[in-house]
């Protein structure tokens, strides 16, 4: 088990080097800037798109602005240069009721966007870790 | 192995579409099955619930496991339920044998844990579970023999926090889970409960820790305290390292190696691990 144990502290001493390479950088940056940022958002609504049960959701959302208000979203909670004019998580989910079963498929749509858009597991991650904390404000209102 | 084979058929032809059946959480996220059927990892039982069921849904899983020592084979199958991913209820069969012999224990093992508060990924704080494990020994002779003070049956009890944490560990999900246990359980139960050294409950703790390196593949270790109740052999500290493969949310394979210390005077059970959970709703 002390072999074991000290190939895993090993590992992680290792990833620990990888990592100070680019700890400065932003995570808007490590996602490839807005080109990225696009990509996902266009690859995240034609999931949604094709996702009947999440479609039914946003069948009076003006897909437009939506794409508009999600890519300042995306750029602004990684760091990047932008400023989100869209309404409180809070307002634009009032009176949709979604659930927490669909809340997590629709984070499973977004690992698919990512997936799609060529952005590492890693940096999937720090997104979703950014975005997270807005999940009291959508689900269930 | 025919049983193991069996579980693996079903589990390719269940239906995953159905608009109540589990499929509302990450992968990754349910755990895999521990030895005694509970969502958790290997040994240690987690606060997860043994599916993928979010608050509108149900879900149901079966598994089965073998565990290979120098001189022991340790052979668990069972199934587990979650509603609403609120509660879990869990069945499972172990046996127990002697390899070089023809000497087998079995017992069966009644499962059931409640959430009682938090999301393991979304809470700011852990997801808590309470839980108890109601284990009816089937062969008693040998915990007979080794002096155990009751050898039909005994229940655990415990409490299991457990957090993951996104992205925590340079990019990578981290996951880890405390459980504090009160048992009386003489090698999880095979041997009896209670004996001469120490007949009364006692609080164990037991703990994992894993890196998710993927979204389908987790590296982790555990370490799950025993306790020592019996005079004629010494019972030691439980820990292993694992390998978890979640390809989907339909199925998950667990390989780890197992140090389950000193059983019945044979010292360092040590060996394989191989867990297969596959889920039908």
């Amino acid at each position: 088990m002390k072999i074991i144990s000290s190939l895993l502290l090993g590992t992680l001493l290792t990833l620990a080097g990888c990592q100070s390479l680019n700890s400065s950088a932003t995570l808007y940056d490590e996602l490839g800037g807005m080109p990225v940022i696009e990509k996902i958002t266009d690859n995240f609504i034609n999931e949604i798109s094709f996702d009947q049960q999440i479609a039914a959701h946003f069948r009076e959302t003006k897909i437009d602005r939506f794409r508009e208000k999600l890519i300042e979203q995306l750029c602004n909670v990684s760091d990047g240069p932008c400023k989100y004019t869209g309404d409180s998580m809070l307002d634009v989910h009032q009176k949709m009721n979604i659930t927490e079963g669909e809340f997590n498929r629709t984070v499973d749509l977004l690992i698919n966007a990512m997936n799609q858009a060529g952005v590492a597991h890693r940096t999937q991650n720090k997104l979703i870790a950014r975005l997270a904390p807005m999940r009291p404000d959508i689900i269930y209102h | 192995m025919a049983k193991c084979k069996g579980i693996a058929m079903l589990v390719l032809l269940a239906p995953a579409t159905l608009a109540w059946a589990g499929s509302g959480k990450l992968q990754e996220t349910a755990g895999v099955t521990q030895i005694e059927g509970s969502s958790g990892g290997g040994l240690v039982p987690w606060a997860t619930l043994a599916g993928y069921d979010s608050r509108e849904e149900t879900s149901a899983s079966v598994f089965a496991t073998r565990v290979s020592t120098d001189d022991y084979r340790l052979h668990s199958w069972g199934g587990a339920f979650s509603w609403h991913d609120r509660i879990e209820l869990s069945a499972t069969h172990q046996t127990f044998d002697l390899t070089a012999t023809a000497f087998e224990i079995s017992q069966n093992v009644l499962g059931a844990k409640v959430r009682v508060y938090g999301d393991v990924i979304y809470s700011r704080w852990p997801q808590v579970s309470v839980g108890a494990q109601y284990k009816e020994l089937l062969d008693t002779t040998l915990a007979e023999a080794v002096g155990a003070k009751d050898f039909d049956n005994g229940t655990d009890f415990y409490l299991a926090a457990t957090k993951a944490h996104l992205g925590a560990l340079f990019g990578y999900n981290l996951v880890w889970d405390l459980t504090l246990r009160g048992t009386k359980a003489n090698q999880f139960g095979l041997l009896g409960f209670g004996g001469d050294q120490n007949d009364s409950y006692e609080i164990m703790g037991e703990g994992s820790l894993a890196i998710l390196f993927s979204r389908s593949l987790a590296l982790g270790v555990e370490y799950r305290q025993k306790p020592d109740n019996l005079g004629f052999a010494e019972e030691e500290d439980a820990a292993d390292i694992f390998v978890a493969y979640i390809p989907n949310k339909q199925f998950n394979l667990t390989v780890a190696w197992v140090d389950l210390g000193s059983i019945a005077g044979s010292d360092k059970q040590t060996g394989p691990y191989v867990s297969l959970t596959g889920y039908l709703w």
